[in-house]
């Protein structure tokens, strides 16, 4: 049989053990609710799945749901192809401590925000221009000094972003942010 | 506390015993003492004191794929867990159950560096199934059970309990509960019925059907084996299996096109790349497998059944996808199949089996066995010839040699053949020998070798005579890593950087410093007397067999090029086998 050379897509494959394929399929953000058991190196487990295999986070939150604190639910937002995306949900799914895995923007309608601290160092008519924007942006006081303040905003990531962005503009600034938190909507209850 | 409290470290072997478990791999360390006293008071568990700590996990590896039951480690804290990284990646790669217990420092020194602290759980995270780290003793018993019921439920693989020495010290009582289960970890063995209907019917159109089947088959059990040869005689549609699920059908049967893959036969590629239904059974269409992924059985609808959700459409996409265990899923398939009247038709099949016998008599596997060196193909073709009748175990190392007795050697049944396949692991061979041996005191157990990987573990020697295990290993010495010889030379035009077998020691007097028999062959008219010579000796063998250096292993598939752009070798192609372009392709 005579070998047909290299085709045209692999063509600059260099001789190696593995098919080395660009992906260009489309990548989209996913946001998935897993809930697991609240013990130790749970976190790691997960965090360590998505380094281990080459997946992004984005955002990652956690905290204890149920009543007696023996459950907990991390959100995580992530990007990928569709295999890449059904991959992360297998994988967390086989995780031993995890109870389920919801990917929140395949199941359906959903209510996804975060919530951020930030400190703006401003004077005279910045002070009075930040306080303006934050009415806007519906961002309540949390501290102030005669030099600066800290709001305290909530709501989808893009409207976060962008009062960061009109308070860099007013003076230096520090962030805190919380990573989404997402939930369905409905009366549907997810079961831990 | 009950006055029938006993230690943490009778409480970790009353839990092992209770499990029905009755050998355990493992060299001692401060960490363990507490349980090898607790082992040196009881004799229901033997304990195989290794030399080396990987050789203890690829025992109990070897140990498990001969028996079906999990395999047990023992090791100390520090070195002694990290020494077992390398066999926990091997049965995690390969879905071998174990489970292993590493000792810990006192947990009030946890996280201070103290001697021979390490961060086992961390470390082992990402190379076991599921991990531990008991921290009060009254978590110890059901966590020793649980650990058995996750490492051999689903898909199996390695579980690591690390037990801090004061929670060995500790005392509590022993409850004997030995059901595991897991409140959340409850994995799916039986299948949809709506999906093995749809299979059915997809199976009874085909026109060019193949059945792919791996490692998941041997996991099943010895009844998904025997399922799956009844429906492959019941259908008469051809079937190939995975390096890891050879003996899952027997080779023998004319169904069977051999193993598929980078260095499988042209019949078994050529059938997967023009199928137009392909169920792939318990297998998880590896690299070594698809090749280009693109070209991969480009005009076929496939099926696949697999335990483990995660296998499913991780590489390639299936069109239709079944989470069951292997043997459930093939006895409902088998049942659904009776069950209807439409049988699929026997001329397209008949038309398919043409074509197959077509692409079967390439003989893909020929080679010249003439000349004065032997040939590495007809040593193990005659080791297979002159052992067949007393059903061998066999177990490998990695290279050339673990793929010429993938091609070479038959395999009938189940639990025959262990090689370390995902991870590719040199050294595996010798000890997963001595663990099925252990498992099989009267078989005849043969680790086909490599000379430069059998010195990876050469050290388990030791252990072979400590407790009379009359291990055989087969070594052909090609003077190279030919594996890498041979890519060099394909691939890096022949430039064959470090490859060579430089300052070998003298296997015959290694063989005798270790009390071991040894054998030399080096004239082809030798070869059937030293084979023989090996294996009528009741006691470990080592038989070196001086082979052809240049050999190389075909077919192969070079990587990123697709099944039906498959290299042959100089019998079938002549001397220019591979032209400059191919080359690239490596
Ligand atoms: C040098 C070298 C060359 C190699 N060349 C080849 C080659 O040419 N051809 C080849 O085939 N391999 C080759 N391999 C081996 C290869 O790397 C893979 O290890 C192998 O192909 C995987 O086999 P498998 O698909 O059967 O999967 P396994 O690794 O055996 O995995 C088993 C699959 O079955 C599933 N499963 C487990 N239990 C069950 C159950 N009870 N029921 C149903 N499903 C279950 C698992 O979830 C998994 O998906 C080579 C290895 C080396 C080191
Ligand atoms: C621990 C380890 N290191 C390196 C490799 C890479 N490797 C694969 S095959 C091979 C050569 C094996 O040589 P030998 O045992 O003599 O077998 P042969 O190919 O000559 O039959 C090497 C170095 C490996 N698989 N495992
Ligand atoms: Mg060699």
């Amino acid at each position: 049989m005579a070998i047909s050379g290299p085709s045209e897509k692999n063509a600059k494959q260099p001789g190696a053990a593995y098919e080395f394929i660009s992906n260009t399929e489309d990548k989209r953000r996913h946001t998935f609710a897993v809930i697991v058991d609240n013990e130790p190196g749970v976190l790691a487990r997960v965090i360590g799945l998505f380094s281990g295999r080459g997946y992004n986070i984005e955002s990652l939150t956690v905290s204890t749901v149920t009543e007696d604190e023996s459950t907990s639910r991390i959100n995580i937002v992530t990007i990928g192809t569709a295999m890449v995306i059904e991959q992360i949900k297998a994988q967390l799914e086989r995780l031993v401590p995890v109870h389920n895995v919801h990917d929140l923007t395949i199941e359906g309608p959903h209510v996804e925000k975060e919530l951020a601290l930030v400190k703006v160092k401003a004077t005279d008519h910045q002070r009075r221009e930040s306080l303006r924007i934050a009415d806007i942006y519906k961002a309540r006081v949390a501290d102030t000094t005669l030099e600066s303040f800290v709001f305290l905003i909530d709501g989808e990531a893009e409207k976060v972003d962008s009062f960061i962005e009109m308070m860099r503009a007013l003076g230096e600034v520090e962030v805190a942010r919380s990573g989404v938190v997402a939930i369905s909507r409905g009366s549907t209850i997810t079961p831990v | 506390m009950s006055t029938d409290a006993i230690s943490g470290a009778e409480i970790v072997i009353k839990a092992l015993a209770d499990q029905g478990v009755d050998v355990v791999f493992g060299y001692p360390g401060g960490a363990v003492l507490p349980i090898y006293d607790a082992l040196f008071k009881q004799n229901h568990i033997r304990h195989i004191l290794v030399r080396h700590e990987q050789g203890a996990v690829h025992a109990a590896e070897g140990y498990a794929r001969s028996t079906g039951k999990p395999g047990v480690v023992l090791v100390t804290s520090g070195p002694g867990a990290t020494n077992a990284v390398t066999g926990l990646t091997d049965a995690l790669l390969d879905s071998i159950p174990l489970v292993c217990l590493t000792g810990q420092v006192p947990t009030h020194l946890i996280g201070n560096d103290a001697f021979q602290e390490c961060d086992t759980t961390g470390i082992t995270r990402p190379c076991t199934k599921h991990n531990y780290l008991v921290k009060r003793v009254d978590d110890l018993e059901k966590t020793m059970h649980e650990a058995f019921y996750v490492a051999t439920s689903g898909r199996p693989g390695p579980v690591v309990i690390d037990i801090p020495k004061d929670v060995q010290f500790a005392s509590h009582d022993y409850q004997g509960k030995t059901n595991g289960h897991h409140k959340t970890y409850r994995p799916q063995v039986k299948a949809d019925h709506a999906r093995i209907e749809e299979a059915v019917e997809l199976l009874m159109n085909a026109k060019k059907p193949v059945i792919y089947a791996g490692g998941g088959v041997i996991n099943s059990g010895p009844a998904a084996s025997q399922l799956l040869t009844d429906f492959v005689r019941m259908t008469n549609f051809p079937v190939t299996l995975t390096l890891m699920g050879l003996g899952a059908f027997p080779a023998q049967d004319p169904q069977f096109l051999g193993m598929l893959g980078m260095h499988g036969t042209y019949e078994a590629n050529w059938a997967m790349h023009d199928c137009d239904v392909m169920l792939c059974l318990g297998a998880r269409f590896d690299d070594r497998i698809t090749g280009r992924v693109d070209a991969f059985a480009p005009n076929s609808k496939k099926i696949h059944i697999d335990i483990d959700p995660s296998s499913i459409n991780k590489n390639v996409r299936v069109d239709l996808p079944i989470v069951a265990d292997a043997a459930h899923a093939m006895e409902d398939l088998i049942k659904v199949w009776k069950s209807k009247h439409k049988k699929p038709s026997e001329a397209a099949l008949a038309a398919w089996w043409k074509q197959i016998e077509e692409w079967r008599s390439k003989d893909c596997l020929a080679y010249d066995p003439e000349g004065e060196t032997i040939k590495p193909q007809h040593a193990i073709k005659r080791l297979y010839e002159l052992t067949k009748d007393r059903d061998p175990l066999i177990t490998t190392e990695v290279g050339q040699h673990q793929m010429w007795a993938a091609q070479y050697f038959q395999f009938e049944k189940p639990n025959r053949w262990m090689t370390s396949g995902g991870l590719g692991t040199m050294g595996y061979g010798m000890p997963a020998a001595i663990g099925a041996q252990l498992a099989h005191p009267e078989k005849l157990v043969i680790d086909i070798a490599g000379e430069a990987s059998i010195l990876m573990n050469i050290q388990e020697m030791s252990t072979a005579v400590q407790y009379r295990l009359p291990v055989k290993v087969f070594v052909l010495n090609n003077q190279y890593m030919g594996m890498v010889r041979q890519w060099q030379e394909l691939l890096h035009g022949s430039r064959y950087s470090e490859s060579y077998s430089e300052a070998l020691p003298d296997f015959l007097k290694l063989a005798e410093a270790y009390g071991w028999k040894g054998v030399r062959v080096t004239d082809p008219a030798d070869l059937d007397a030293g084979i023989q010579e090996m294996i009528d000796h009741d006691g470990p063998v080592f038989c070196e067999i001086a082979v052809d250096q240049s050999e190389n292993c075909y077919p192969m598939i070079p990587s990123g090029a697709a099944h039906n752009e498959m290299l042959l070798g100089p019998v079938q192609e002549g001397e220019e086998a591979i032209d400059e372009k191919g080359k690239v392709l490596v």
